[in-house]
């Protein structure tokens, strides 16, 4: 595909250091590494080449057209895209330097290091208490006070708690959209995952459901890296530091937030966020 | 009704004419359903009317007695009904485990599509065998397999009551394993029907978690299908209650009470099947109140199984 440059000459925004300013300790700067990552559906070329640095503790938000890869390479942080048969890749993800695809890299321990959260809300048809101690379960940890405290302290990180503290061991299925949402945000860190993934969180809540959400998200940042997809050009900019825009299986452009949104680089970034296509 | 039409011509008579038609089959619909319901009640009726003689003069001490000696007019029916229930019991313990182990086969995807396919057709296939042909199949081939294997166990483990010998060929064992292979495919349908359509969301989640395949079908598919595989075991309970052929051929129709496997045995619907032709006067009635029972019983099973099914469906529907 092209590259056109945008009429005005601005630097290449990508090339450069990202230059972040505010209160956070920065964290590593290069913690997630994709490095000319392609991914092939059978003969299909999903990705064509991506490369990103993602530093650690910060949002950021993927953007883009519908169809344009964001959750193929989203998926492929945690290897969630293995479960689809004929798929395969070509360059890396490293995480902390290692690379996901290491042969040494167990996939089950890798997803426990990486919290998923799906655009519909899955919770199981378990107790609300169940539902979060699940990723406890299965890594073996059978205590009951580490469950208990776990519960709590998920629930409160996910701004729930309060609303479900009477009915923990009420099944998960009673709860609302947004409660089933934020339930399943509290699940996905209960193993205390240093990422938080999140694929259109909040595309099928109410407004109110979803700026809980979203508050929820600035709040996690202090101890994820929370890579997050979204439609939603607002919450994009009200969530995230950093922004990447993805075309047709090509990172067009990624930076600050606020510079994607008020001084883009690249024309397509324009006039996507412009609203004049995608 | 039809004022909206009713000046305007054409349309108007067109409209008539298409209320009219399917007034008919909407009548004749109608019709099939009393009938079949007043059906049900006739035979339910007929069943009661004949047994009534044999409820007032043996009472409640029918159900209770545990004596059968229709020359003495002694009609006691615990010993069978014990062992209509020990029976599906029995065959339940054995087809629940292999059923749903299929059924687990059949639903994900460890073998590829069209094996799965043809596995599918197989067990379907033995809901379509004929009961009496299960009855010689397990004459020939069962009977003979419980008899050897039943002498050795009961001679090492015979101190046990529920092995204890001799090991006739006929009894409740062998009626328990032919019955086992005949509600199978209810087991399997059912509770294959229930396990695809829990949501692909819910094993994404619990993959996403870092479980692992069979921790994603122990902890999350099996207890969110778990309510359909109870209805599949209860409804295939209430199968194997009613099923008379093959039981009769095999379970040796002995009335006497015991606690051996390996000892014939019989069954409500084996009794009636047995005995009918040859019955008369208060024997008959007897055994029109033994068939009230079994239709009270299987009643109960088939309508507890219905109502959890239909629960399962409600709560796998908001699921989606
Ligand atoms: N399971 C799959 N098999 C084959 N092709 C797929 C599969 N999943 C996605 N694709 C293709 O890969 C490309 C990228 O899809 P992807 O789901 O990553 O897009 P997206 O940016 O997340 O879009 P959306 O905003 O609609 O969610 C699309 O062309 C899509 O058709
Ligand atoms: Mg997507």
């Amino acid at each position: 595909m092209s590259t056109e440059e945008h009429p005005i000459q601005i630097p290449n925004s990508t090339a450069r250091p990202l230059e972040l300013t505010d209160d956070f300790s920065p964290g590593e700067t290069n913690f997630i590494k994709v490095d000319n990552f392609k991914f092939f559906y059978g003969k299909k070329e999903a990705l064509h080449g991506i490369n990103l640095e993602i530093p650690s503790r910060r949002v950021i938000s993927f953007i883009g057209p519908s169809g344009c890869g964001k959750s193929t390479l989203l998926r492929n942080f945690n290897r969630m895209n293995e479960l689809i048969p004929g798929v395969r890749h070509e360059g890396d993800i490293t995480i902390h330097g290692t690379s996901i695809f290491d042969p040494s890299v167990e996939v089950i321990a890798l997803r426990r290091r990486i919290g998923m959260v799906f655009q519909k809300s899955n919770p199981f048809p378990m107790s609300i208490y169940e539902n979060i101690v699940y990723p406890l379960r299965i890594a073996g940890q059978g205590d009951r006070s580490v469950h208990d405290e776990t519960v709590e302290r998920c629930l409160c990180s996910a701004a729930l708690w309060d609303e479900v503290k009477d009915r923990l061991h009420d099944s998960a299925l009673g709860l609302s959209g947004g409660q089933m949402q934020r339930l399943c945000i509290a699940r996905a860190i209960a193993s205390s995952p240093e990422i938080l993934l999140m694929d259109e969180p909040c595309s099928a809540l109410d407004p109110i459901a979803t700026a809980k959400v979203e508050e929820l998200i600035i709040e996690l940042k202090k101890d994820f890296t929370i890579v997050i997809v979204t439609h939603n050009m607002q919450q994009a900019s009200r969530v995230s530091e950093l922004t990447a825009f993805f075309y047709l299986g090509n990172l067009v452009e990624f930076d600050e937030t606020r510079k994607i949104f008020t001084n883009p680089s690249k024309l397509q970034t324009e006039e996507y966020i412009t609203g004049r296509f995608g | 009704m039809g004022g909206h039409f009713s000046n305007t011509g054409a349309l108007s008579t067109l409209t008539q004419e298409y209320r009219r038609r399917p007034d008919f089959f909407r009548g004749a619909c109608l019709f099939a359903c009393i009938l079949t319901v007043l059906l049900l009640v006739f035979i339910f009726g007929e069943i009661l009317l004949k047994a009534w003689p044999a409820i007032h003069k043996f009472g409640f001490g029918f159900i209770t007695g545990t004596q059968w000696s229709p020359n003495r007019e002694v009609f006691g029916v615990l010993p069978v009904l014990i062992g209509t229930i020990a029976s599906s019991f029995l065959a339940l313990l054995v087809a629940l485990p292999l059923g749903l182990a299929i059924a687990l086969f059949l639903s994900e995807d460890f073998l590829p599509d069209p094996l799965r396919q043809v596995i599918r057709f197989v067990v379907e296939l033995l809901a379509a065998i004929p009961s009496v042909v299960y009855g010689l199949w397990g004459i020939f081939v069962v009977i003979p397999l419980v008899q050897q294997y039943g002498t050795i166990l009961s001679a090492h483990f015979g101190f046990l009551p529920l092995l204890a010998g001799p090991a006739y060929g006929n009894s409740l064992l062998t009626a328990s394993l032919v019955l086992a292979l005949m509600v199978l495919p209810t087991i399997t349908a059912i509770s294959r029907s229930s396990l695809v359509v829990v949501p692909y969301s819910l094993r994404e989640g619990s993959y996403a978690l870092g479980a692992t395949r069979w921790e994603t079908i122990l902890r999350v598919i099996l207890p969110t299908a778990a309510p359909g595989i109870v209805a599949s075991a209860i409804l295939a309970f209430g199968r194997a209650m009613g099923e008379t052929m093959a039981v009769a051929m095999l379970i040796g129709n002995s009335q006497r009470l015991s606690w051996s496997l390996l000892s014939p045995s019989n069954t409500l619907s084996a009794l009636l099947a047995n005995q009918f032709a040859e019955a008369d006067g208060i024997q008959i009635s007897a055994l029109m109140y033994a068939a009230l029972l079994l239709v009270a019983l299987t009643l109960v099973v088939n309508l507890a199984g219905e109502m959890v099914l239909r629960q399962t469906q409600r709560a796998t529907a908001g699921l989606r």
